[in-house]
């Protein structure tokens, strides 16, 4: 396998993490789990305070205006770090692949979000591309299957890495779907903008899923997760969904997406 | 046509409760993507083709005047006519008056999506002249008075049983009185049926795929060989074209029929591919003796020159409908008018107005997979944001959805205020989800809760919360699987 | 709404000029569309369209195989028997329409007794065809028809079996040596009338996805490949 970036001689060592709006709201464990996961690979994290979201809805919803304050308050946030991570594909697509398309007409700004742009990573592919990180010392009983989340596998090329870290899994056993690359049905505000339309996406995913037998699913992006498992958990499927850097981060412990924290 | 997009989503209703649209999807959701992929990988110039196709559209596009000029000129000097045709109307009165000029009674037809934009056939058939419509899936549909579906397989909505009826109940009249129940049997009677339709009509009608200004030809791609009847046999071939078919050079169409095919279908060429010049020439045995190409603007010059112009590159391939999860959930007709699929999310609000198919473009969870397969790499959901962006503006967005925006940008602005609500819900959910650790319901989220449980937030409140309370507790989260073994 | 031809084909232009904010076409951009047209640039090459002769014969052959022709590999004097021969076959009646090509004549059709040919156009009722080609396609084992006196189209599409001659020779390696050659034959400016480029028999996929040979055109595609 080969790096799209080689590894850099110096890595950055003074990391922002961009936390994401669901991550923050629904499931902190995945910021932790990147935390852990960037500390143990040598580097400094901070959580700037001023950071909310990326913008996506306003975007995705044709409000420009809105879309480019948002961006400008993310570009000022992140000011002077080596580098960006964020722990999702969506997110990490915004932020490094739109942002400086939205000042088209203000070349100071452009300027500015193109260097934030470039220095912004996803989770996942910073480790292995970026930090050239190839093993994690973590442990995972059980069968999973790897959904490819659109914008991450479109935008950045996530594809290859989160597998060779898995694959480096002690007791961890992969086992691809038949379209692991066709969307979920989430979309963001798709999924309750056309609910039908979205839930028959989610079904047809649901039963690729359940076909590979695994017990397990992970990817990248909560989003995606948290309509994965709605769906799974509505079907009463005992099939266990998190994020991958809650088992490369060996925190998988804790209750899976949608399931109660006490255990069964 | 008669359009139905704004009535999206009952057209959706519609097609999710189709057990024959269902059945035939599943299998176009697998069959045209591993097809076209197999293509790609058999031809390892495949990317860089694409590459070109795209710099030869863009390059056609930026001199468009100059190349139809050209065009023209060679079809003339050929003993060929060309007609501009400014809006669907007039096209309809150009291609109605040569009809008219030659007493036909019955017009051969290939499939022609731009015939379709125009309504063509309601047209002549107002005014008593049989548009016949000669592949085998638009003819099936037009004896079922329905439009397309897909604009490569216009019946691919359909199964095998639903043509047999629709064949026993029109063709039994010509004698065919037996109905079939095996694929083979019904193409032979449809050949059987159409052949004579061929031999006797006045006119052959076909699209174009590519207009080649060096040459002045007129370059048409199809499987079943339809078409080339249609323009050898009547005395009179008409071709109806939009103006963004033209391309410079024959060497230019050899790279964009390299990636067609491959796309639409995954063939490594269709099996005809008809390049057309002019009426029959002296000596010629047969051959139309009157040769004519109708240039359709329809507002597409209008889209020169703005931030949509990519979709104008577009050489109908199909592979973006064929790769789209959205079009593989509802079929081509929830799309409500000519064009379906990403394609049609971009197209259809730049021909009949962003008010009537404003739901198209929004219908989209941005997946990318139409950008990803599309031979001259048009930005599909880049695109179908700019339409989100107009209907921003112009308020057509509807209020529920602004309000909720206006709501959530106040708040996403100011973070210490954003951070008090966020940590006031995430307690809130995780309390009342803990028992479960999700919600079968949830008020203002019906949408989601009617086909799926929505996860409980994690206890403990907010990532922001619990990193300001001393970053994080490392006993807590810094645990795997450890002891507790499933 | 209509101002007449004169005025639809000036509004069409200018609508084109004005959206792409300048007057008609002059100058040096002028200059380099022109030039595009009279040494059109080919796209990025493709490796098995660049093939040495025999292996492009073999490829030809092979493509045209999988896209549902039938080839034999015959020297000239073994064409009229393996015109009988493939009719007989497939137990077709020993009659075909042909293309009136000199080309063509100079085959030994005498030597096939039973064999009867009409040269001229095809006829609704004609169940063979018999035509020489214009040139073969190794990339996609495709074949391309020049219309003409001596190759009226009809021959192309209305028989149900067309049996096509083709000597390696005329065996090329990509469309763009088509090109070349029918520009070296019929002049920069004059195209034959009708090119029909033809991969295989007629088929269709229209119902359910599944390809059906013989939508319209020929059911049976036999290619003789003549060795020089």
């Amino acid at each position: 396998m080969s790096n799209p970036v080689p590894p850099q001689s110096s890595p950055p060592r003074h990391v922002a993490l961009f936390v994401t709006c669901l991550v923050d709201l629904f499931r902190p464990s995945i910021g932790f789990a990147a935390v852990k996961l960037l500390e143990e690979a040598g580097c400094t994290v901070d959580v700037p305070a001023a950071q909310v979201c990326c913008g996506q809805p306003a975007y995705n919803s044709g409000d420009r205006a809105t879309t480019r304050r948002i961006a400008r308050q993310v570009v000022d946030a992140f000011e002077g770090y080596d580098a960006v991570v964020v722990p999702s594909g969506s997110c990490g697509g915004m932020l490094s692949h739109h942002y400086p398309g939205l000042f088209d007409d203000e070349p100071a700004l452009k300027v500015r979000a193109e260097r934030f742009a470039a220095r912004t990573f996803e989770l996942i592919t910073f480790l292995v591309d970026v930090l050239g990180i190839s093993r994690l010392p973590a442990h995972y009983q059980g069968i999973v299957t790897y959904h490819d989340s659109c914008s991450g596998l479109r935008e950045l090329g996530v594809k290859h890495q989160p597998r060779r870290l898995l694959a480096a899994v002690d007791g961890l056993t992969l086992r691809e779907m038949s379209t692991p690359e066709v969307c979920c049905g989430f979309g963001g505000t798709f999924c309750v903008k056309y609910p039908e339309i979205s839930n028959a996406m989610v079904a047809e995913k649901a039963a690729d899923i359940a076909a590979t037998g695994a017990d397990t699913l992970l990817a990248g992006d909560l989003g995606c997760l948290m309509n994965m498992a709605g769906k799974l958990k509505r079907q009463g499927s005992p099939i266990r969904v998190r994020h991958v850097a809650e088992v490369l981060a060996d925190m998988s412990r804790n209750a899976a997406i949608g399931e109660p924290e006490d255990g069964r | 046509m008669q359009s139905t997009a704004h009535d999206f989503k009952g057209n959706v209703g519609a097609a999710l409760a189709d057990p024959n649209l269902q059945d035939s999807l599943a299998k176009l959701k697998t069959g045209f993507s591993e097809r076209r992929r197999q293509a790609a990988e058999r031809l390892p110039e495949f990317e860089a083709l694409r590459d070109r196709a795209r710099d030869i559209k863009n390059h056609a596009l930026a001199n468009l005047d100059f190349y139809l000029e050209e065009f023209e000129r060679k079809v003339t000097a050929l003993g060929g006519q060309v007609h501009w045709a400014p809006t669907a109307e007039d096209a309809r009165r150009i291609i109605a008056d040569l009809c008219r000029g030659v007493g036909a009674r019955t017009i051969a037809k290939s499939k022609s999506m731009v015939a379709e934009e125009i309504g063509l056939n309601e047209h002549l058939e107002a005014l008593g002249i049989a548009p016949i419509e000669t592949d085998l899936g638009e003819y099936i549909i037009q004896l079922r008075r329905e439009p397309p579906s897909h604009i490569i397989a216009p019946a691919v909505h359909l199964t095998k049983d639903q043509v047999a009826d629709t064949f026993l109940e029109h063709h039994s009249r010509l004698g065919f009185t037996r109905r079939l129940t095996e694929r083979n049997d019904l193409v032979a009677e449809a050949r059987q049926v159409l052949r004579q339709k061929f031999l006797d009509a006045d006119v052959g009608l076909t699209g174009a795929n590519f207009l080649v200004a060096e040459t002045g030809s007129s370059m048409l791609v199809t499987n079943e060989g339809n078409a080339d009847l249609s323009n050898t046999l009547p005395r009179m071939h008409i071709v109806l074209a939009s103006i963004e078919k033209v391309i410079p050079t024959l060497e230019d169409a050899a790279v964009l029929l390299r990636v067609l095919a491959r796309s639409a279908t995954g063939q490594e060429s269709s099996a005809y591919t008809t390049l057309n010049t002019g009426p029959r020439r002296p000596g010629d045995l047969d051959g139309p003796e009157r040769y004519h190409v109708v240039l359709l603007d329809n507002g597409r010059s209008s889209v020169l020159g703005t931030e949509m112009q990519d979709m104008l590159r577009c050489i109908r391939c199909g592979a973006c409908m064929n790769h789209c999860p959205v079009y593989g959930a509802i079929g081509g007709h929830a799309y409500g008018w000519v064009y379906p699929g990403p394609i049609g999310a971009v197209l259809t609000p730049q021909l009949i107005g962003v008010e009537e198919a404003g739901d198209l473009p929004n219908a989209s969870t941005f997946c990318g997979r139409c950008e990803s397969v599309c031979p001259v790499r048009i930005p599909l959901p880049r695109l179908m944001r700019h339409w989100r962006e107009r209907e921003f503006e112009r308020h057509l967005t509807p209020r529920a959805v602004r309000q909720g925006l206006a709501l959530w940008a106040y708040l996403a602005r100011r973070p210490r205020l954003y951070r008090a609500v966020t940590g006031i819900a995430n307690r809130a959910l995780a309390l009342l989800g803990r028992s479960d650790g999700r919600f079968g319901t949830l008020p203002l989220a019906g949408g989601w809760t009617r086909y799926r449980d929505f996860p409980a937030p994690q206890p403990g409140g907010t990532f922001h919360a619990q990193w300001k309370r001393g970053r994080w507790n490392r006993g807590r989260w810094n645990r795997g699987q450890g002891s507790r073994k499933r | 709404m209509s101002g007449g031809p004169d005025e639809d084909r000036a509004r069409i232009l200018n609508g084109i000029r004005r959206s792409l904010q300048r007057g008609a076409l002059t100058g040096d951009p002028r200059k380099a569309a022109e030039a595009r047209l009279a040494e059109p640039p080919r796209g990025p090459a493709v490796a098995r369209a660049n093939l040495p002769p025999a292996e492009r014969v073999e490829l030809f052959c092979r493509w045209a195989e999988l896209n549902n022709a039938t080839v034999a590999r015959v020297s000239a004097a073994e064409v009229p028997r393996e015109v009988s021969a493939y009719l007989a076959r497939n137990n077709l009646s020993a009659q075909a329409a042909m293309a009136p090509s000199p080309l063509l004549a100079d085959f030994d059709w005498a030597s096939q007794k039973m064999l009867s040919l009409r040269r001229g156009r095809a006829e609704a009722s004609d169940q063979a065809s018999v035509t020489g080609a214009f040139a073969g396609i190794a990339e996609t084992g495709t074949l391309v028809m020049a219309s003409g006196p001596d190759h009226p189209v009809t021959l192309n599409l209305l028989p149900d079996t067309h049996i096509v001659v083709l000597r390696e020779n005329d065996i090329v390696g990509g469309y763009e040596d088509v090109w070349r050659r029918l520009r070296e034959r019929y002049g920069k400016d004059c195209m034959p009338r009708t090119v029909n480029i033809i991969t295989g028999p007629s088929r269709t996929g229209d119902i359910e996805q599944t390809i059906e040979l013989g939508a319209h055109g020929p059911r049976r595609m036999h290619i003789l490949v003549v060795r020089e």
